[in-house]
Formats: C-alpha cells, sequence, structure tokens
C-alpha cells in the first residue's frame, strides 16, 4: 500500500449492507453485505484497476469512494479530509474534484439536453464560468476529447455510442476533477471504438495528471491501463498488486481463474484453464471462511479455509493476497490445523502459459 | 464453394427495411455457407448486419423488414424462402436452433424450466408429458446444472445467469439440430463463466454432430471456437477466411484493423491503435466501398467502383479492391497483429 503522503483516495475498512426482504409480516432477512471490508490506496496520477464479475461489490466500492453512497462502517478519505465529517456544502466544493463517467453512454446523458448544455452544467452549478466564457469552455471542452465544437446544439440521440461516452466524459473533466472514477468506462462499446476511448482516457490523464479508479471485468483492458490491479470476489479484496505482478504471476487461486479464463485471441494456441465449480455464490449468503473455498482449486485446500477468514496480507513487497494456504501468512499452520487443517500450506502457481493448439 | 454438400448456403441474402428516413439495407448481399458439424464465427460491431443475418435465416423478419427478392437460402437442399410458414415452424428448433445473447428474455418467466425444455420434445416429437419431461431434465443434466431434477422445477428468475444459459442450449440442442445459431451466447456473461458455456457447447456439439454459426464480436471468442470465420461490415460480409489465415493475414483493412484495435494481454503498446469514425446508419453507407472513410488505404477507385469480393486464396475471399492491387496491397503491409 502506497505512502500516505501521496495517496489521494484512501479507503479504510469499507463496508455496505443493504437490507433485503422484511415487510409487513416477514422478518427480515440477513442483510447483504455487498462491500465487506475493503481498504485500499490510490497514489496521486496513477490508475488502479478494480476488478471482479458481477455482484462482486466493485461499482458500489466506487460509489462509496466519492461519497455517492454513504458506507455502513468505514471512512474514505480524500486528500488527507475524512469525507464523513464534512457537511453539505463542503461535500459540495469537494465533489468538483471527484467526478463518475457510466458504463452506459445512453442511459447516462439527458435526452432533452444539448450536450452543450450537459458539459456547461458543472462549469454553472460550481460557478467555474458563466455566459460566453461558459460557452467557450464548453467549446474547448468537446473539442479536447474529440468532438466537433459545433456539435454543441445537438442532442444525445444524434450520436453514436462512443460519441456519447466522450460526451460524458467532457461532464466530468468540465469541473477539473483530481479524481475519476470510470465505471466501466468501454464495455458497452465495439472494439475499434473502444481503442479510441482508451486513448482518449490515457491522453487526458497524462495532460491533466488525473488519478483514476478503473472498474472492469475485460482483463486485456485492465492490462492495457492499469498501474496497479485490485481484485475483489464476494464484497472483499483478494489480491492487490502491480499490473505486472498480476498478470505474471497471480497468487490468489480466484485471481488465477479469472486470469486463465480470458480467451486467448490466438488461434495457434490454447488457454490451459483453470475451469471453476459452479457459480458465485449470492452476497446475501456467503461462504463462512474464504469466501472462494466452495470453488477454490488450490491444492491444499482443507477444512481449515471453511472455518478461517483469510487477511488481506503482504506475500511479497506490494503484493496483497488473502490467501493463507499461499506462504507466507500471519495465520500460521498450528492455527490451520486447530480449525481442521489437514494440508500444509503449499506455494501453488499453475501454469498460465498457452499450449499450441492441434492443427 | 461446395453446392452439393454444404449444410446451409445463403447467396444474395438481402434485408432492407423501409422506413422514414429511407431504406435501411441492413443486409447487402451476403452470401457464405456453412458445413454439416463445423463451426463457423460471424464477426462484426454493432450494426454491421450479423444479428439481422441470423435472424433472416430463420425467417424471422418482422416488417418493416424483409427478405428482398433475389435472396435465396437453402438449407438441407430445402430453398427455404419458399416454404409455407407451416413447415417453416416444423423447421426452427427441430433442425435449426438458436441461442440468444440474453437468456432472461428469451425464457418465459411463468414456466419452469423444466417445462420449457420439455416443450420443445412434445411440440416437435410428439411426447408424451412424462417422456418429454423425463427427457427434459437428462438434457439439463448434461449441460452440466447439478441436481437437474429439482432445478427443473425453478422458474427462470431463480437460476443464475450462467445456469439460464445452460437452460437455452439445453433447449437449442435437446433434438440435436443440424444447425445451432448462437447469437452472442455469453456477451452477458462473466468471463469464468463464459469459459464454462464454451466448453459446453463444444461438447454438446461433438455429442450432437451440429454445425454452429456463432455471432460474436470477440475475437478471442473467435480464434477459440472457430474454424472459419465471417467479417461483417456495412451489411456486406467483407472477408471471409479459415481462422488461422484470418488471424496471420487478413486481406481487408477492417479486418486488419479489428486485430490491432483491440488490447492483448503480453503486448501492451503505449497507445492502440484505433480505427477512426464510426460505423454509419444503414441508410446511408457511403458510395463504392462503404468502409472507404474509415481506411487508411482509400483512393480514387475505392470512392467509384464497388468492391465484389474476391478471392485471395482458396477458400479465403475478401471484398477490397486491394486484393487486385498487388503494389497496393504491399505497401498497405497489413498485418493482424501489432508490431
Amino acid at each position: 500500500m502506497s505512502d500516505a503522503s501521496t495517496a489521494l483516495v484512501r479507503a479504510r475498512d469499507l463496508t455496505r449492507h443493504f437490507a433485503v426482504g422484511g415487510g409487513l409480516f416477514r422478518k427480515p432477512s440477513n442483510p447483504i453485505r455487498a462491500v465487506d471490508g475493503v481498504s485500499l490506496d490510490i497514489a496521486r496520477g496513477e490508475t488502479l484497476a478494480l476488478v471482479g464479475e458481477s455482484g462482486s461489490g466493485k461499482t458500489t466500492t466506487g460509489r462509496m469512494l466519492l461519497h455517492l453512497e454513504r458506507p455502513t462502517s468505514g471512512t474514505v478519505t480524500f486528500d488527507g479530509t475524512d469525507l464523513a465529517s464534512l457537511d453539505a456544502k463542503s461535500m459540495r466544493a469537494l465533489r468538483r474534484r471527484m467526478q463518475l463517467v457510466f458504463q452506459d453512454p445512453f442511459g447516462s446523458l439527458n435526452p432533452r439536453m444539448t450536450i452543450g448544455d450537459t458539459v456547461k452544467e458543472g462549469l454553472l452549478i460550481h460557478h467555474l464560468a458563466e455566459g460566453a466564457a461558459a460557452d467557450a469552455r464548453t467549446r474547448a471542452l468537446l473539442d479536447e476529447v474529440g468532438l466537433r465544437p459545433e456539435w454543441a446544439d445537438r442532442y444525445p440521440h444524434e450520436f453514436s455510442g462512443g460519441q456519447r461516452q466522450r460526451v460524458g466524459i467532457a461532464r466530468a473533466l468540465s469541473v477539473g476533477p483530481d479524481f475519476i472514477v470510470l465505471d466501466e468506462p468501454v464495455s458497452a462499446l465495439d472494439v475499434s471504438v473502444q481503442a479510441q476511448v482508451i486513448n482518449l482516457l490515457m491522453e487526458l490523464q497524462r495532460q491533466r495528471s488525473l488519478t483514476y479508479l478503473f472498474i472492469a471485468h475485460d482483463l486485456s483492458v485492465v492490462e492495457h491501463m492499469a498501474d496497479r490491479v485490485a481484485v475483489m470476489y464476494l464484497g472483499r479484496i483478494v489480491e492487490l498488486a502491480t499490473r505486472d505482478a498480476i498478470f505474471a504471476e497471480p497468487l490468489h487461486p480466484y485471481t488465477q481463474a479469472l486470469r486463465s479464463a480470458v480467451p486467448v485471441a490466438d488461434p495457434n494456441v490454447r488457454a490451459r484453464r483453470i475451469v471453476l465449480a459452479g457459480e458465485p455464490p449470492s452476497p446475501a449468503n456467503p461462504p463462512s471462511g474464504c469466501p472462494f473455498h466452495p470453488r477454490c482449486h488450490h491444492p491444499a485446500k482443507d477444512e481449515s479455509c471453511a472455518r478461517l477468514v483469510p487477511p488481506l496480507e503482504e506475500k511479497a513487497p506490494g503484493r496483497l493476497v488473502a490467501c493463507f494456504k499461499q506462504p507466507p501468512s500471519s495465520v500460521s499452520w498450528e492455527a490451520q490445523q486447530a480449525a481442521g487443517g489437514t494440508r500444509a500450506p503449499t506455494l501453488h502457481l499453475p501454469v498460465l502459459a498457452t499450449d499450441a493448439r492441434p492443427a | 464453394m461446395t453446392d452439393t454438400t454444404a449444410l446451409l448456403e445463403v447467396r444474395d441474402l438481402a434485408v432492407y427495411f423501409r422506413g422514414a428516413a429511407g431504406v435501411a439495407r441492413a443486409v447487402d448481399g451476403v452470401s457464405f455457407f456453412v458445413d454439416k458439424g463445423e463451426t463457423v464465427a460471424l464477426v462484426g460491431e454493432s450494426g454491421s448486419g450479423k444479428s439481422v443475418t441470423a435472424l433472416s435465416l430463420l425467417r424471422l423478419i418482422d416488417p418493416p423488414g424483409r427478405i428482398e427478392p433475389g435472396s435465396v437460402i437453402r438449407f438441407e437442399g430445402t430453398d427455404l424462402l419458399a416454404l409455407d410458414e407451416e413447415r417453416m415452424r416444423q423447421l426452427r428448433g427441430r433442425r435449426i436452433a438458436m441461442v440468444f445473447q440474453e437468456p432472461m428474455t428469451a425464457l418465459n418467466p411463468v414456466f419452469t424450466v423444466g417445462d420449457q425444455v420439455a416443450e420443445v420434445a412434445r411440440i416437435h416429437e410428439g411426447a408424451s408429458r412424462a417422456d418429454a419431461w423425463k427427457r427434459a431434465v437428462q438434457m439439463l443434466a448434461r449441460t452440466g446444472i447439478a441436481d437437474a431434477e429439482r432445478r427443473a422445477r425453478d422458474y427462470p428468475h431463480q437460476l443464475s445467469g450462467g445456469m439460464r444459459q445452460r437452460v437455452l442450449l439445453a433447449m437449442a440442442l435437446l433434438l440435436s439440430p443440424a444447425l445451432v445459431i448462437a447469437d452472442e451466447p455469453t456477451t452477458a456473461l462473466d468471463d469464468t463463466i463464459q469459459a464454462q458455456i464454451l466448453d459446453l457447447l463444444r461438447t454438446l456439439q461433438q455429442e450432437t454432430g451440429s454445425a454452429v454459426l456463432l455471432i460474436t464480436h470477440d475475437f478471442g471468442v473467435v480464434a477459440e471456437m472457430a474454424q472459419r470465420v465471417l467479417v461483417m461490415y456495412g451489411g456486406q460480409v467483407v472477408e471471409a477466411a479459415p481462422v488461422r489465415t484470418l488471424f496471420a493475414a487478413p486481406a481487408h483493412p477492417y479486418t486488419a484493423g479489428l486485430l490491432r484495435a483491440m488490447p492483448r494481454i503480453g503486448s501492451r503498446r503505449t497507445r492502440l491503435d484505433a480505427i477512426p469514425g464510426t460505423v454509419p446508419p444503414a441508410t446511408a453507407w457511403p458510395s463504392g466501398c462503404r468502409f472507404r472513410d474509415r481506411c487508411a488505404h482509400e483512393w480514387e477507385k475505392c470512392a467509384s467502383e464497388a468492391p465484389v469480393p474476391i478471392e485471395v486464396a482458396p477458400g479465403h475471399v475478401a471484398r477490397c479492391h486491394l486484393v487486385s492491387d498487388p503494389a497496393r496491397r504491399a505497401a498497405a503491409n497489413l498485418a493482424g497483429a501489432p508490431t
């Protein structure tokens, strides 16, 4: 985890529980633990990717970092300020520095507002510019994201998906943020257009020294964009490391499986795949102990995995992994045996390289 | 082309939609074939015409869309466009089955999944209720659904996305159809579940001997599943080739562009080679070559003359003037993998 002085965004023990069920004649059931103890730091100027499958809690985590959703417990610090300590007015002022870009370029723009007005709205709300100056800033922003300034008077339906996503990016940039949460920003786009938007996001980051939380499920895009990667499973971070470490040698069995599931765009190779058993469990009814243990392929998996919750701990400098079967671990072998463990921890590094595909 | 043995042969297929904005030529002169038991990928971006092509094979095009006169769809020797609706209905599900992207909308929410699989056997083979149910449960078990007997009594909303897709595969493959059309069957699924479903599709296909027309935008899925690939752009097949040829030596600049635009694990670049612009609407294809305004290799001929499919090598066809202009083609230096 990075040094406190450089972290722009810092989350500690974030949890978010949703009450479900209940009603006039029914008792509420267990709350859904959408996010269950997430801690992370995002350094200035870096891109931290938050990776996981549907229901892993990545979007909820992103929204809590922006204080769009209140954590059930835990803290978010932005540039040294605890967000929970702010009154509404100070929060509004800080909001200018943190923005969100959505996945869906169709649902996230107001169809009755011209794209110029959509981009300008932030400038007006935050009193950053008015009148002719605001119009000029709007045109400059459209130009910066690769849209023609004279299109400011057009409506969203006149644009393609990729162009609408550029509008969403211009809107986020309008208030001059330091930090942007990108929630699956290219998932809905076609390959050729996806590449355009990825290039734009990376250029903007360089030019404006932006800090990104990049929420994604497509690992090939993550490898292209991220500096560090956090992998979530059932509301928890199971692995957090530099991009190179995560892709070269994933340590958590779930990361290993996720990495191996990416289809290889080369007909001459066949991926050696770790096929996971079963389906991801529901966050309403998570497994005991390690949340991944029912689907895990680690050779040392045993009864202790169902009883003990593995802490997210450092396995090597800068490499956090939540698996006590991958040594070293603060959960000693004795402690595992006391919890019913029968298989000693052993480093498991499945070969993820690919085999030649038979002709 | 092996007219005598091809399972499916499509020639000059055109599907137009007439509306206030003009005539949308969604599919415009598509020709291809699928042999028995093989997997052919139909690749393209939104608006390329790949889904309309698939629906027209089952004659599921609703007005204002229309399959234009002169189109030919020949399946197991029968001209599908000449069949009456009753015979077409018998064919759907029995000889040609379809698997859709969104299993939640493709399943009926008020019937159990077992009933819906059983219905296929009852409608097409007149199986008794008890017999159809038994076959449904067996088929669900074959798709890897644990405790199939109990799961068959579940309603679609009680299943996860991956399980619903297994149910759709069970319905599609129950009668061992000769052709399965799978329209983005794993696009809505997470990667680890996608891997399971693709494995399952391959296994079932080996058991039933069905051919698969796999519609996708994902070249990773193409590389893993297909023997041959058709690339669509602007309502036309712009390139058709065996899968290894297509990845190693694409002949159409659009194919080459797509292959270079996608990020690949293990070959990181500072910038991706994006294709500029976007797919134009089907009411306003450019004159001449429909890809020319996005192409880096355009010259005068591209605007004045629409390219026709030209054979690059046996089994490899591309709709591009570069193919017949060796000097320009060499200069264009099309390569699939980023360099």
